[in-house]
């Protein structure tokens, strides 16, 4: 009899074919575009090398030890989030809630982010590339306005691609072409997921070491770019006394605890397919180390390309003021080179002032083209994109890069759906004969039409405010509520046995401080301080706004307040459900305390029901 | 005579010096850009290079206006300068002192802009007449978005992807089915069922299974008597 390979072990459930798929999934999960263009422009921020400081104190102390956590909660219960969180303590089972309305939340408008990249991929292969010229204006007298005043890669950006609104309550209209490539992308994620682990196992090995490969042929291309140096100089040089900012010890935490992917309740889904001997301290400790060496790895291609684009932005720009001056004074052409330019400008400044202030030279200094720092979208888009122009054979570089971010983030988008279907198979409420195809489709479908609200021409307002808001502090809570259920709820003795029953050795004395003590404190200590730093600032947005006077800078536009409302709704609902959760159970509790039959639940052991 | 003739020449000396200084009525400014075009192969600017480009202007001027009587001797050219810039102007060949319009001037040269810059090996950049404006050419754009193509491709692949998996799902499903059904029909049947044992119906053998092994029992004939 040939047995089907779904057909899983004792408790019915899906495995992973081996261990390499597992730890490639968590890989990936952890490994997304923050870690390609937020760890850089951090790095480049908060004194280059000197930011590694905070940052490894950060993983050592933060970082690794929520990651085993989690995994050796979802290796222990093997169930979703919501399963395992109420299985620890019925009281806890609103820290499962919120971990999957989270994921919910953030797998709507990170497929969103994907659809731009795919736009831009789908729009690499012309020759020239359509964000290198500007298209001209109706009676084609001259370029188009808006784009020969800013750039035509911010042109092509903000106008072709977002169609953006210049006010966040102006919603615009749907863009057709995002609506296409949204559906496109959802269609993508349907296929990987589409039975769960067993398809996306098989996805993740081109999806999770794709990335690598690009970025080794960036890396080396990059190296070979003429003012690659200087950008690489310029990220690692540490100076060492920015560390005397709190700020930079912040950011250095929220980057460690976002970028692994922790409490989103993907990790434990993933987990949770293991068999249980395995040993998930390995495992946390691999993982964390690997994201870590990865965001090193890719911030020195991005430095190199960035350092090329800064050398070319300030020659570009000293060959501007060389030709006006030689215009103007009719000198030969080469006779000023960049090398002899300063010469040559004290010299003309001495002999003919008027001339020279006539001519509205613009000052060009390398160091404030390095200075340009951009994290995010603009790094990808905007920054990343102009300097693709510059390099011979652009399309091929663009086309590589788009395919490089496109995976990056579809094996976490990987992770942001386990978290959100692998709790719902284990729900009592959908019923066992419902095919596995059937519900991933019906996930995606849902969150599609969701997500068509992104692509409004408002709609990069409004997936700025969902990664501000729904991305990051109740991330923060749920974590901090992890690891207090674990330590104190569930009691950090039995949660050692657990291990030790799983991994063959009890967790060592920096394992037991950590969860006991550290890692609590410190979660607490940056939740405050996160939440201290996004009260003081006024919730302001930057806003595209062709009409403005200072165009092409941003408008800073502060939220109406029904638009603040949704923020805080954002930030408030997946951590409120850990309260009422919690209350609902001690209602309960008290109705059942005065009906004499009440029996106390089982005392949950892992080795009771796995041994 | 020969001193009618000096004075005649200077005279015109001084009309063209009159007609042709930067920033004169009609005049243009012309600017060459040749070692940024060309690099190595750049040529060096001499009157022969400057005989060209009247005889260009007077070609244009020619082919503008059919009417136009133009001489390479009426396109005056001055203030040459290293970098390599002149003013030039078009005198009128018929009016004695007098310049060609600027408007004309500027039509004709417009008009066969092309042929003036291939004549130099130089393009509208690097070739520029300061005063005239091009006209931009318009961008190429091919008749089907070359984006919609490569997106239609992706999206074919997908939609294949899905419903080969769709299908491998169900057919799975299909003969699991089938495989858990023939499974309990054998057991629902099991009283009925006739127990085949090595091939030989069991209630063919002696009712006394495990005393007497009826299929060796029978045979006899077999043994050796003693």
């Amino acid at each position: 009899l040939s047995v089907p390979p779904e057909i899983p072990k004792e408790d019915g459930r899906p495995k992973w074919d081996n261990k390499f798929q597992y730890i490639l999934s968590c890989i990936g999960f952890a490994v997304g575009l923050g870690n390609v263009w937020r760890f850089p422009y951090l790095c480049q921020i908060h004194g280059g090398g000197a930011f590694l400081i905070p940052y490894f104190i950060a993983l050592l102390f933060e970082g690794i030890p929520l990651l085993h956590l989690e995994l050796a909660l979802g290796q222990c219960l093997r169930k979703g989030s919501i399963g395992a969180w109420n299985t620890i303590s019925p009281y806890l089972g609103g820290v499962g809630v919120g971990s999957w309305m989270v994921s919910v939340l953030v797998s709507l408008y990170y497929n969103t982010v994907l659809t731009w990249v795919m736009w831009y991929f789908v729009n690499s292969f012309q020759e020239p590339l359509p964000w290198s010229v500007c298209p001209l204006n109706e009676n084609r007298t001259g370029l188009n306005e808006e784009c020969y005043e800013s750039t035509a890669v911010n042109y092509f950006w903000y106008r072709k691609t977002l169609n953006i609104t210049p006010d966040v309550t102006e919603s615009g209209t749907l863009q057709w072409w995002l609506i296409l490539c949204l559906a496109t992308c959802w269609a993508i994620v349907y296929l990987c997921t589409i039975r769960g682990i067993e398809t996306t196992g098989k996805a993740i090995y081109v999806t999770a070491l794709f990335p690598y490969l690009v970025l080794t042929i960036f890396l080396i291309h990059g190296l070979s770019l003429p003012g690659a140096t200087d950008g690489l100089a310029y990220l690692f040089t540490p100076n060492l006394s920015t560390l005397k900012n709190p700020r930079v010890w912040l950011d250095a935490a929220t980057q460690i605890f976002f970028s692994l992917s922790l409490a989103f309740g993907g990790l434990i889904a993933f987990s949770s397919y293991n068999p249980p001997k395995n040993d998930c301290e390995k495992d946390a400790v691999t993982i964390a180390i690997v994201n870590s060496l990865t965001s090193l790895y890719a911030s020195i291609p991005v430095f190199s390309v960035l350092g090329f684009k800064a050398t070319t932005g300030y020659w570009d720009c000293l060959d501007r003021n060389i030709i006006s001056i030689i215009n103007e004074f009719d000198l030969p052409e080469e006779s000023i080179m960049r090398q002899n330019y300063t010469a040559w400008i004290s010299f003309l400044n001495s002999s003919y002032p008027q001339k020279i202030a006539g001519l509205q030279l613009k000052s060009c200094d390398l160091q404030e083209f390095l200075d340009q720092s951009v994290s995010g979208t603009g790094l990808a888009f905007i920054i990343f994109t102009q300097a693709i122009i510059l390099m011979p054979g652009s399309q091929a570089w663009a086309i590589l890069f788009f395919i490089m971010l496109f995976s990056l983030g579809l094996s976490s988008m990987f992770g942001n759906i386990e978290g959100v279907f692998t709790p719902l198979l284990e729900l009592q409420i959908i019923s066992k004969s419902i095919p596995k195809e059937l519900l991933s489709g019906i996930i995606c479908l849902i969150c599609f039409l969701i997500a068509l609200c992104f692509t409004l021409g408002s709609g990069s307002y409004w997936i700025d405010i969902f990664d501000s808001y729904a991305g990051s502090v109740p991330l923060l809570v749920i974590a901090f509520f992890e690891v207090i259920g674990v330590a104190y709820v569930y009691k950090i003795k039995r949660f050692n046995k657990d291990v030790k029953w799983m991994t063959g050795r009890k967790p060592n004395l920096y394992w037991q401080i950590t969860w006991r003590f550290i890692s609590p404190l410190l979660l607490l200590i940056v939740f405050v301080a996160f939440v201290t730093l996004q009260i003081q600032k006024s919730p302001s947005y930057a806003a595209w706004n062709p009409k403005y006077e200072g165009f092409p800078m941003k408008e800073e536009k502060v939220y109406p307040p029904w638009v603040l409302a949704i923020c805080v709704l954002l930030a408030v609902l997946p951590c409120v459900f850990v309260p009422l959760v919690a209350l609902f159970h001690l209602i309960k509790r008290m109705h059942r305390s005065k009906d004499s039959s009440f029996v106390p639940p089982e005392v949950f052991s892992c080795q009771g029901a796995n041994g | 005579m020969l001193r009618v003739l000096l004075l005649t020449l200077s005279v015109v000396a001084i009309a063209d010096a009159e007609l042709c200084k930067p920033d004169a009525q009609n005049a243009f400014k012309v600017r060459l850009s040749i070692k940024t075009a060309l690099g190595d192969n750049a040529y060096a600017w001499d009157a022969n290079e400057e005989y060209l480009f009247k005889a260009m202007v007077a070609f244009a001027m020619r082919k503008y206006s059919s009417k136009s009587t133009t001489q390479i001797s009426n396109v005056l050219v001055c203030n040459v300068t290293d970098r390599v810039s002149f003013w030039f102007v078009v005198t009128d060949s018929s009016k004695n002192g007098t310049t060609v319009p600027g408007s004309q001037v500027e039509a004709a040269i417009r008009m066969y802009r092309n042929r003036i810059n291939s004549a130099f090996l130089l393009s509208d950049k690097t070739l520029q007449f300061l005063k005239i404006t091009s006209t931009l050419s318009p961008p190429v754009e091919p008749s089907t978005p070359v984006w919609l193509i490569v997106f239609g491709v992706v999206l074919c692949l997908i939609v294949v992807g899905i419903v080969f998996l769709i299908v491998g799902g169900i057919q799975k499903r299909k003969k699991k089915n089938k495989a858990s059904t023939e499974r309990e029909n054998l057991e629902e049947k099991g009283e009925v069922t006739v127990t085949v044992e090595n091939g030989i119906p069991c209630e063919a053998l002696d009712l006394k299974a495990g005393h007497i092994n009826g299929v060796f029992a029978a045979d006899d004939e077999r043994f050796t008597s003693l």
